[in-house]
């Protein structure tokens, strides 16, 4: 264990910001050079699996001590050795994209459709990047902690009424 | 007539393109289990493009976790995986538990590790049932249902409840089992494995289950770990990837049983590999319940675990105003869970069930992510559907065991 | 003109009879099902409706009467009424060519095997139309495999009846009992026993019956071509369907089982042993469907062409060289 993140921290010093222990160890990354950093821990390390890939929003988080508002959180799975690795890479308010690893892991795909329909972080070189569990036309991102829990007053699905109209000339 | 003999010629000419035979399968289907939404693109029977939809079960329980504290959220899990909330209940409360940092009884250990057990033999039971009627086989449903149904009631001497137990807690499980259960459940556990033997004579050795499920929805090893699936599904194709196995919770560190892994990973082999399954289970459950005596009188849950927060009393009973953003319940706040962030995953019956919790040190969790099998195994659909015909995507609905509760969260 | 018409009302009569009689048959083929598969599967089938869920056929049949008859938006208005009773008449007019004793049969006409294996063929038309009709995209894939498969089953369930013919010398039903009585063996099961084998089969996928249900296939195609039927005429697909079992079956007992003759003659009731052996096929029909998964598309084609159709023509072959020889 300690040696893999040796390894990894000699050999991608520029892209790994810190490690740290916890529960498991968690590896925080840049963003650039992120894909080459994936790229190696799937083919070079043998982590083939992976298990889950998820956004947290740090919004008015009360110990937070980095600037960035997203974190998009990897959990990856090297099934011949049993090693648990959590990477995480920090995504700022006004730039939320990251780097999609669809085409290493298929998995990705609807992991990272749904990171994107509940905090509306974008996914570059995704090859289907649209709501999953929401209806196409919502608007907003419902995991973001600024999102309304409550409704200021009743609203109307938007579509509703041209839905109802449609229904009606037809 | 020479005119519309012109007008057809041009419209042939125009129209060389064939229009691809569109098919909207489900929200309500018999055999999506649940309100799955698949749009196939069909060429005769066979299917060239399968998209599913899924999202019409959505009740957003990662967002209403965020504002309920922490037992609450346990009685959420039970509506994931309605089939085996045990399984679920416990993904919860060991992810709490890693966070707060309990030591759990090992007598809570073990019920837990039963009930998880029973979890898993109630919904490969149901699988099979619903599996076997898909394919057509009508009277396995109901044979299956027979012993699903003595379960359930056992499930509900244990903890009152049938379906939606919210039996294990933060710290342990609610309460010990009584005798009567425990002999219950070794009348069970005996009984068991001739029933599985009946359900295999049922449809085993029948020639048209074999040339449905056989070469069906061929997974190898290596793409099945790629699409991320997990349980029965990724060892039927030969992968030994066991939660209890490879990261231990609960009391599987101290039981011995069998991973049965297929070949062929094919339906066929899912299927075998289920009904090996359900017997290690059986075994499983009767070493605990061996087990159970050595812990007598030990306490089932962890003395410093956390109480059941009471609502603070409403004052007026009247029409209540529209709550404040951001409040859906007001608990007492008691920080008892330190600000940080946990992993934990088991091997619930349809296969990895993760959850990842992030804490800001009051009583609610700051996030909580649930990473469901269903939900992985629908996103494989496509890959595996392509080039199989109606009836075989049926099978491969079948065969992944999903459950929309447990993949729309 | 007196004889002809005092005639002419006697046929009446015998025909209404016969009709009540098939329609409380098909009635109670329906609850004989529900009852037998529920003992099979460990559980009670009806039992609120009268004693022990008697008449629960007729009260099925009352509620789906008083139902309402929804048209969905978009059908082929005509093809739409009339599929269901396309199927009805076809399956239902079978009963009068069946003899179900020498002296009772409503009429002896000289082709009547080719006449009954036409109707079946008939009937599939309201399978089809009725698929057609619906605008519904699983009611026309239920109404393809329909015809695909009528088709390819007719064949081999006609080569099966032929080697019959062969034997019997005649297409008229009453001569093919005739012939049988006088034969050997007295039956043509014992002679005949692979076309009976493939008779059987083909019937069982003539009516649509699992393990041959795919133009309904309730967990693939919802139901298949009556998806958008509802009340009176989603209960006449039903009847046409059980309507079909009963005359198939009649139709094996007529040309493999030797009709109304048994071991003994049976006093004051000279159908009893072709109701007994009706009675048997029947429940084969049921045991079948409490038994078996269903078959995939190409793999019930692939029986019905590549297994069922040679060994129908092996053995029409093989009858038609020994009679040669004989």
């Amino acid at each position: 264990m300690k040696e893999l993140l040796n390894r990894l921290k000699e050999k991608f010093s520029n892209v790994i910001l810190e490690i740290q222990e916890k529960d498991y160890p968690t590896i925080i990354c840049k963003r650039n050079g992120f894909l080459d950093f994936m790229e190696y821990l799937r083919n070079g390390e043998g982590f083939k699996y992976l298990i889950d890939l998820t956004g947290v929003d740090y919004l008015n988080y009360p110990q937070k001590n980095f600037e960035e508002r997203f974190e998009v959180v990897y959990h990856l799975y090297n099934l011949d050795n049993k090693i648990l690795l959590r990477i995480k890479v920090r995504i700022s308010e006004n730039d939320n994209w990251q780097y999609s690893v669809t085409y290493l892991w298929k998995t990705a795909n609807w992991f990272e459709r749904e990171c994107y329909d509940m905090f509306g972080i974008n996914f570059k070189g995704h090859p289907n990047l649209k709501r999953i569990l929401m209806p196409d036309d919502w608007e907003g991102h419902p995991l973001r902690k600024d999102y309304p829990l409550y409704l200021e007053e009743e609203q109307e699905w938007i579509n509703y009424k041209e839905f109802i109209q449609k229904i009606k000339t037809s | 007539m020479a005119r519309y003999l012109e007008i057809n010629k041009k419209q042939t000419k125009e129209e060389t393109w064939e229009e691809p035979f569109y098919l909207n399968m489900g929200p309500q289907h018999p055999s999506t289990h649940g309100v799955l939404r698949l749009f196939l693109e069909l060429e005769g029977e066979t299917i060239v493009n399968c998209d599913p939809i899924i999202g019409y079960l959505h009740r957003g329980v990662e967002k209403l976790s965020e504002n309920l504290n922490y037992n609450q959220t346990i009685v959420l899990s039970d509506r994931l995986d309605y089939i085996a909330s045990a399984a679920n209940n416990t993904v919860f409360a060991l992810a709490f538990e890693k966070l707060i940092g309990l030591e759990v009884p090992r007598r809570a250990k073990l019920l837990r590790t039963i009930v998880c057990e029973m979890a898993r033999i109630c919904n490969h039971l149901l699988w099979l049932a619903t599996h076997a009627l898909d394919i057509g086989a009508m009277t396995v449903f109901l044979y299956c249902f027979r012993d699903r149904e003595w379960l359930l009631n056992i499930y509900e001497k244990i903890c009152g409840a049938r379906l939606t137990h919210s039996y294990v807690r933060v710290g342990g499980v609610r309460q010990d089992f009584t005798k009567e259960i425990i002999e219950e459940l070794y009348r069970f556990t005996e009984e068991f494995p001739s029933r599985i033997y009946d359900y295999e004579t049922l449809i085993d050795v029948n020639r048209i289950w074999l040339r449905r499920t056989k070469g069906i929805a061929v997974v190898p090893a290596e793409q099945a770990i790629n699409l991320g699936l997990t349980g029965p599904v990724l060892r039927g194709s030969g992968v030994p990837y066991d939660v209890r196995k490879f990261r231990p919770y609960d009391a599987y560190g101290e039981v011995d049983f069998i991973v049965p892994t297929g070949k062929n990973g094919d339906t066929y082999d899912r299927y075998r590999v289920r009904m090996e399954e359900l017997r290690q289970s059986n075994r499983i459950i009767r070493q605990c319940l061996d087990k159970l005596p050595e812990t007598e009188g030990e306490p089932v849950l962890a003395e410093n675990a956390p109480d059941l927060l009471i609502p603070e009393k409403v004052k007026e009973p009247k029409p209540q105003p529209v709550p404040k953003k951001g409040v859906i319940f007001r608990g007492v706040d008691r920080p008892i869970v330190p600000s940080g962030e946990a992993f934990a995953s088991i091997e619930s019956p349809k296969g990895e069930l993760a959850v990842y919790v992030v804490s800001s040190g009051s009583n609610k969790p700051w996030r909580l992510r649930i990473r469901t099998p269903s939900f992985v195994h629908i996103s494989a659909i496509p890959y595996m559907a392509k080039n199989h015909m109606i009836a075989d995507l049926i099978a491969i609905i079948g065969t992944l065991d999903i459950v929309l509760g447990d993949s729309d969260r | 003109m007196e004889g002809s018409i005092e005639k002419f009302i006697f046929t009446l009569i015998v025909a209404i009879i016969i009709l009540v009689i098939a329609l409380l048959h098909v009635a109670y083929l329906t609850y004989a099902e529900r009852k037998i598969i529920a003992r099979m599967q460990q559980r009670l089938g009806p039992n609120r409706v009268g004693p022990r869920g008697l008449l629960q056929p007729i009260a099925d049949m009352l509620k789906l009467l008083t139902k309402e008859d929804i048209t969905p938006y978009g059908v082929d208005k005509p093809i739409f009424y009339i599929a269901p009773f396309i199927s009805l008449v076809c399956a239902g007019t079978g009963v009068a060519l069946i003899p179900l004793w020498e002296n009772l049969i409503l009429s002896n006409i000289n082709v009547g095997l080719l006449f009954i294996l036409a109707l079946s063929s008939l009937a599939s038309y309201g399978v089809i139309l009725s698929g057609w009709g619906s605008n519904s995209r699983y009611a026309f894939l239920g109404g393809l495999r329909a015809s695909a498969q009528v088709i390819s089953y007719e064949i081999a369930m006609s080569l099966s009846l032929l080697s019959v013919v062969l034997m019997a010398g005649s297409l008229n039903l009453m001569d093919i009992v005739k012939a049988q009585i006088n034969s050997p063996y007295k039956i043509y099961l014992i002679p005949q026993i692979i076309a009976f084998y493939v008779f059987i089969i083909s019937a069982v996928a003539e009516c649509n019956r699992v393990p041959f249900d795919l133009p309904e296939a309730e967990t693939e195609l919802v139901a298949g071509y009556f998806v958008e039927y509802s009340a009176m005429r989603f209960a006449i697909f039903y009847l046409a369907e059980y309507f079909g079992m009963v005359i198939m079956s009649a139709l094996a007992v007529t040309c493999f089982l030797g009709g109304w003759v048994g071991p003994f003659e049976v006093p004051y009731v000279p159908f009893f042993w072709f109701l007994l052996k009706l009675y048997i096929l029947l429940f084969i029909y049921i045991w079948v469907r409490a038994t078996l998964p269903r078959y995939r598309y190409d793999q019930l084609m692939g029986l019905g062409w590549k297994v069922l159709i040679p060994v129908a023509l092996i053995n029409l072959f093989l009858t038609a060289f020994l009679k040669l020889i004989f």
